[in-house]
């Protein structure tokens, strides 16, 4: 399916937010997620499902004010 | 020292992590500023945010993460949300955007989102102005912290309305309060930590100095005397002179 990941297009084939994760690469990351908008704890990952259009942030520690 | 939500800090020092020349110097002025308290953010992952955490749990401090560039009350709790996992700490330095050219901060999302953090469980430093209303209205929200801003952040102009700080200090005397942004030199510093303000947070006047690590010690040094002096009570001002050499014994000539 089609979803946007920090704003680039991206294809995946994981049905679930988790295995998307390990699909692009950040199964070991220390890393926030929002999916449309609205936060998913890492406890709920593995029962979030994606669908088509999804938009999904992946967001890390980053150097701030 | 008043206590930050039950943290009592050894210094009134809080040191932004942003814009340093490299890591090394980041680590550095942290170092030689003796800051109690880094703040952080989150950005979208691009490959370095694994190695900024590993810098930042090296430096020790508390953390405080931010919701910068953060323009509504949505953006600004579902990133607090995030942060919240990401760091560890129900701390949150809440900005909520209200103009690009000012950054300075919209009081009426600011007032939602620190409600709705408050109510979750976040102890919430919101990013405010002098404005001593607003001031109310977060407190009531759930706020038990405010940071008003010196400047517009980034400014370095220090002090701005050096009158309204101090009508909102004296207003609220119990309230822990951290002047956050726009402070470009040590002695702005030590004049808010003299006005009776518990803490400055600052990031560009170290990080964009010509020596970040040696502006570092010069603010270090800064709050020090800064809180020295509020504690040793300063003398009232006055418009006419007192000579303070004894008029009484003067020789008669």
């Amino acid at each position: 399916m089609k979803i946007e990941v920090n704003g680039v297009a991206h294809d995946v084939t994981s049905p679930t937010l988790a295995d998307a994760l390990t699909e692009l690469g950040w199964a070991e990351a220390r890393v926030a997620t929002a999916l449309n908008g609205d936060f998913v704890p890492k406890t709920a990952r593995g029962e979030t499902a994606l669908k088509d259009g999804d938009r999904l942030e992946v967001l890390a520690p980053m150097q701030g004010g | 020292m008043r206590d930050f939500y039950g943290v009592t800090l050894d210094t009134p020092l809080m040191l932004g992590t942003a814009q340093y020349p490299s890591p090394a110097v980041l680590a550095a002025a942290f170092s030689d500023s003796r800051a109690s308290v880094a703040t952080v953010s989150l950005r979208r992952e691009a490959g370095q945010g694994q190695a900024f955490w590993d810098i930042i749990k090296g430096v020790g401090v508390h953390i405080l993460p931010n919701t910068a560039g953060c323009y509504s009350a949505r953006e600004a709790i579902t990133t607090a949300q995030m942060a919240r996992e990401l760091f560890e700490t129900n701390w949150i330095k809440l900005e909520v955007i209200g103009h690009a050219d000012t950054l300075q901060p919209d009081p009426f999302g600011l007032l939602d989102a620190t409600e709705a953090l408050a109510a979750d469980g976040f102890e919430v430093f919101p990013y405010t102005t002098e404005d001593q209303v607003l001031a109310a209205r977060l407190l009531d929200a759930g706020a038990r912290v405010l940071m008003p801003w010196g400047a517009p952040i980034g400014s370095g102009l220090g002090l701005n309305n050096r009158y309204g700080l101090r009508t909102l200090r004296a207003a609220f005397p119990d309230v822990p309060m951290v002047i956050d942004a726009g402070l470009g030199l040590p002695s702005h510093a030590a004049d808010a930590l003299e006005m009776g303000f518990d803490a400055v947070l600052l990031n560009t006047a170290v990080a964009q100095a010509g020596d970040p690590v040696a502006m570092a010690r010069a603010f270090a040094l800064a709050v020090q005397a800064g809180a020295l002096a509020r504690a040793a009570e300063p003398m009232e001002p006055r418009d006419m002179a007192r000579p303070s050499t004894p008029v009484i014994g003067k020789a008669w000539l």
